[in-house]
């Protein structure tokens, strides 16, 4: 399954928003590579808990995260049924586990409402804002803040 | 028929500007990368001028000229050589050892073709 | 090809005569006083020079002709290359580098320093010229029109549009030449004849020809000159370019030009004036019958400024004309193949391939790899009985891929020659910059690596260098007061071993100051204060995240980046680095890295259901551990008894956290392997699948290192197996190192 990139009109854009257990999160369409089903990953030694590992794709080898652990929710069981959101993290490509992709959503920057000040210092760090859509509230992710660039770190 | 030239230079650059030059001005151009070479090639290649650098490794243009003066079928072939030397010891030995005349580089496209209508019939 | 297609190649060519040229001086310094590595080094320069002339770099070319120059005093043992003078040459070189990557690139040079070493090249030169052959440099000229030249040897006006600057000259100011050729003349494959066609351009022209010295035709010898001429020539053009005409001539014949009265006609010799015809000049063989009736009648003529030429002119090359001829058709048939040869030389001995090119054959011979081994492994499971025409046929595709890919990879391969040349520049200016005398030597540069390796390595190692040069070599007054020779020497080596390259870098400075490091680490909560380690344990405390010895930042090693950085560099091309350090003898950094980054040779293991390969080049042997061999020792050590040594046992499981505690080593396999450090250990896995080529995938690419492990590969099934780190392995067993590791890891 992939998905075309369709060029949002002025000062709106396109998400693609998955789920996780009860909740909906959203990454900006421009960052997802491709989507594709469940493959078993081969385990990295002292890798932290949510990398699950890494997989093939068409040669390169891709890390993959588990997003819900990562989130600090409940690691995934991942089953056939759950898909990889293949994305782009400024150099590195990193898929990301979740449970299902529920919706392409185009919004405006509006919309995007800033995140309460009741929520956790983990989800302040990952969320970029929260959009509200058909009574479902979808926390927008920060894929740089997810997976920082170690290299700009070090140097 | 085309005239032929040999060409003797180690430098890439001016081989690639010789052979560019000579073809536009319909010269037919074998070319060798020092004066060992240009002896090996000259067996067979009959040309009708030689143009040779002087400094090359292995045989410089000395060497090769007075190895194709030294050669009873090419001893009468025409030799100019390339040069940026100011030196005129250097000169005279290229004289000495049987070039026919001499192109200073950086050499002009038209002088060179010039130089060698003027040493071939 | 266009110019600038040319002037791309001599740019490349320009990297390759600095290189050259680098090599050469360094050589030099060494004491070498073979003469042909002065000719290298002056031909580089000229080389350069000529190149750049063509391309009007005039910036290039007046600093390349005053190098050359001072080069030519060192070429004719004018000027004797001392340390002194060659240290100046070293800097000229690397002038001359940064004006071309400017010819190449834009940007400005440092002029004060280019300037100041003109001066210092020609004072070089000048004070060490005998007085005779003394002269001030000329001056350069990088016009289209070549330089004047006061010794005769002087480049031909050859354009005949020269007219424009000749106003004043005489209108149809007639003049009487007199030409009488030597033989060497014509040895020079000068010839009378062509001489007199360009006479004729410049204006109308009367010839008559003296035949008087001609001996009867038995007595003639073919090569000696007989003829001479006497010109008559009305032009508007000067004596000057009369005279140039000769150019070429002027030294094997007696030339006499002189301005004449218009009707002065030479009578009073007995000279036969002779027809010319210019078709005699035509290809074609050489015809003497329309020139003996010549010779014989004595015909007088005028003849037309346009169709002069010489049949008899030619007589006196005969010899050499004629033979030349027959050279020409005797050489007919032999001249296909002749030129095919020539044509096969010419190509010369080596192909110019852009890399990308090389990089997408290597990427698809890569997956043809992978693709070939999923064949395999798929008609292995359909067919377990197997056919043997089927199975021959996947063993020779697998024995041509497999050649296929050496060879593809062997293509990569270069020498690590201008990585280490580019750092004996960097000691130059940074000993310069600190005020400090060092000398790099540099041993094995011509092994050889895949390219990327190189081109991934010349980074940590600047950094390395410059370190060395900033931070472990002392000040002059220091090592004097040590007792050490006032000049630092760092030394760089590069040499194969077991299938991977190591380079050292050695410095003879004070070594690591170990109180100094340890309370740093203690400084920077990279160790607890209490914490008890080993000299080598301290040492290599400074490749941790964060550390820099340096109390503040220098320009020099730099911006801030630590050791840490070069180590994660080295690491994320499959290498290790380590150090070990002598206080006051200096430091030594050994860095294993592979020759190659696209394959490797190895044993596919399963180790706690993971299927893992461990590179076959550690590999010493592979054993079947019997209970009797295994004892325990300390806590939970284990130790091996081969040959009546003892081994340490590592659970390769346990040291990469697969399983929790450690397997029975009698129901696994045990491979000896040798590490970096020289000891042995054997590693215990459970089961060997097999040995294979594998294709080596970057984990850095999209992930981080991770510790113990080299890299990734994709196997036949399309899956991912990590190729073991066996010295990270073998280091995390001797609990050395790993924290380091770990925290690194935690990070990403």
């Amino acid at each position: 399954m992939s998905y075309t990139v369709k060029t949002a009109s002025q000062g709106s854009r396109e998400l693609i928003a998955f789920r996780i257990g009860e909740q909906e999160f959203c990454v900006n369409i421009m960052s997802v590579r491709e989507i594709r089903g469940w493959t078993a990953a081969t385990p990295l030694p002292h890798a932290p808990p949510y990398v699950m590992g890494v997989i093939n794709l068409r040669g390169a080898v891709l890390p993959i995260v588990d997003l819900a652990a990562r989130l600090g929710m409940d690691e995934a069981e991942p089953n056939a049924r759950h898909v990889i959101i293949v994305t782009q993290v400024k150099s590195r490509i990193v898929g990301l586990l979740v449970e299902a992709v529920s919706d392409i959503l185009t919004i405006t920057d509006d919309s995007v409402q800033p995140v309460p000040e009741v929520s956790s210092d983990l989800e302040k760090q990952y969320a970029r804002g929260i959009l509200a859509i058909d009574k479902r509230m979808i926390c927008m992710l920060d894929l740089n803040a997810l997976f920082p660039d170690q290299e700009s770190e070090a140097a | 028929m085309k005239k032929k030239v040999l060409t003797v230079d180690d430098s890439r650059t001016i081989r690639n500007m010789l052979l560019v030059t000579l073809n536009n001005a319909g010269f037919e151009t074998v070319q060798a990368e020092d004066g060992i070479e240009g002896l090996e090639i000259l067996e067979g290649c009959n040309p009708d001028v030689i143009v040779t650098d002087i400094n090359m490794p292995r045989l410089d243009g000395f060497g090769f000229i007075e190895g194709v003066r030294r050669n009873e079928k090419y001893r009468a072939v025409p030799i100019l050589v390339l040069t940026t030397e100011s030196d005129a010891e250097k000169k005279n030995r290229a004289r000495q050892a049987g070039a026919t005349g001499w192109i200073v580089k950086p050499f002009d496209p038209a002088k060179l073709i010039d130089a060698i209508e003027r040493v071939t019939a | 090809m266009d110019m600038n297609e040319i002037k791309e190649i001599f740019f490349q060519e320009c990297e390759e005569q600095l290189a050259e040229l680098e090599s050469g001086l360094l050589k030099l310094n060494d004491g070498d006083r073979d003469p042909e590595t002065v000719n290298a080094v002056f031909r580089a320069v000229h080389s350069i020079k000529g190149g750049a002339g063509a391309f009007g770099l005039d910036d290039l070319v007046a600093f390349a002709h005053v190098f050359e120059t001072t080069l030519d005093c060192v070429r004719s043992n004018r000027l004797e290359p001392t340390q002194d003078v060659l240290k100046v040459m070293l800097k000229s070189a690397d002038v001359l580098a940064d004006l071309t990557k400017v010819a190449r690139d834009g940007g400005y040079v440092d002029d004060a320093r280019s300037r100041g070493l003109v001066k210092e090249l020609e004072a070089l030169a000048n004070g060490n010229v005998p007085a005779a052959a003394s002269k001030a440099p000329e001056p350069v000229s990088v016009a289209a029109t070549a330089p004047a030249d006061d010794d005769g040897f002087q480049p031909i006006p050859f354009s005949f549009d020269a007219f424009d600057d000749e106003d004043d000259a005489a209108k149809g100011q007639t003049y009487e030449i007199s030409f009488r050729p030597r033989r060497e003349l014509y040895g020079k494959g000068n010839e009378a004849a062509l001489l007199l066609r360009d006479l004729t351009r410049l204006g109308e022209m009367s010839i008559i020809c003296d035949t008087g010295t001609l001996p009867v035709l038995d007595q003639m010898d073919p090569e000696q000159s007989y003829f001479s001429w006497k010109i008559s020539l009305t032009t508007e053009k000067t004596q000057d370019d009369i005279r140039s005409v000769f150019e070429f001539a002027e030294w094997d014949c007696d030339l006499e030009v002189k301005a004449a009265e218009p009707a002065s006609p030479p009578e009073d010799l007995p000279m036969v004036p002779v027809a010319f015809d210019l078709s005699a000049l035509d290809d074609g063989p050489f015809n003497i019958e329309p020139v003996q009736p010549a010779v014989d009648e004595a015909v007088a003529a005028d003849v037309e400024a346009t169709d002069v030429a010489t049949g008899i002119a030619n007589m006196a090359a005969a010899a050499a004309r004629v033979e030349k001829k027959e050279a020409a058709s005797a050489a007919a048939t032999a001249t296909v193949a002749a030129q095919n040869a020539a044509a096969t030389s010419t190509a010369g001995q080596t192909i110019r391939v852009d890399l990308d090119r090389v990089d997408r054959l290597i990427n698809l011979v890569g997956e043809l790899v992978i693709n070939q081994a999923m064949l395999s492994q798929s008609v292995i499971e359909n067919d377990a009985s197997g056919t043997s025409a089927v199975n021959m046929g996947l063993e020779e595709l697998q024995q041509l891929t497999r050649e296929i890919q050496d060879s593809v990879m062997a293509i990569r391969a270069q020498p690590v020659k201008p990585v280490f040349q580019r750092m004996s520049r960097i000691v130059r200016e940074v000993a310069d910059m600190v005020g400090k005398s060092i000398r790099l030597v540099t041993e094995g540069e011509n092994t050889e690596v895949d390219k990327t390796v190189i081109d991934k390595l010349a980074e940590p190692l600047t950094h390395m260098i410059r370190n060395a040069v900033d931070h472990g070599i002392e000040t002059p007054e220091k090592r004097l007061a040590a007792g050490k020779d006032p000049e630092g020497t760092i030394k760089l080596t590069a040499k194969h071993r077991s299938g991977r390259i190591l380079i050292e870098l050695v410095d003879d400075g004070a070594g690591i100051n170990r109180e100094r490091v340890r309370q740093k680490a203690i400084d920077n909560e990279l160790i607890a204060p209490d914490s008890n380690l080993s000299d080598e344990e301290i040492d290599n405390l400074i490749f941790a995240p964060g550390f820099s010895t340096a109390d503040k930042i220098s320009d020099i090693s730099g911006r801030g980046v630590g050791m840490d950085v070069v180590k994660r560099s080295i690491q994320a091309l499959g290498g290790r680095i380590s150090i070990s350090s002598k206080p006051g003898h200096g430091s030594v950094f050994t860095m294993s890295l592979p020759l190659t980054l696209a394959v490797l040779d190895g044993m596919v293991v399963t180790v706690a259901g993971q299927t893992l390969v461990v590179p076959l080049t550690a590999i010493v042997e592979t054993l079947q551990p019997e209970a009797a061999a295994i004892h325990s020792f300390g806590s939970n050590q284990r130790l091996i008894s081969i040959r009546n040594s003892f081994c340490p046992l590592v659970d390769v499981g346990r040291i990469l956290n697969f399983r929790a505690t450690q397997a029975n080593p009698v129901e696994g396999v045990a491979l000896l392997v040798e590490s970096e450090g020289g000891g042995q250990r054997a590693l215990m896995v459970d089961a060997i699948q097999g040995q294979r080529q594998v294709v080596i995938k970057s984990l850095e690419a999209n992930y981080t290192h991770v510790p113990g492990i080299a890299a990734a590969t994709i196997l036949g099934d399309g899956r991912v197996a990590l190729i073991l780190d066996v010295d990270a392995v073998v280091g995390a067993s001797r609990g050395q190192s790993l924290k380091a590791e770990m925290s690194l890891a935690a990070t990403g």
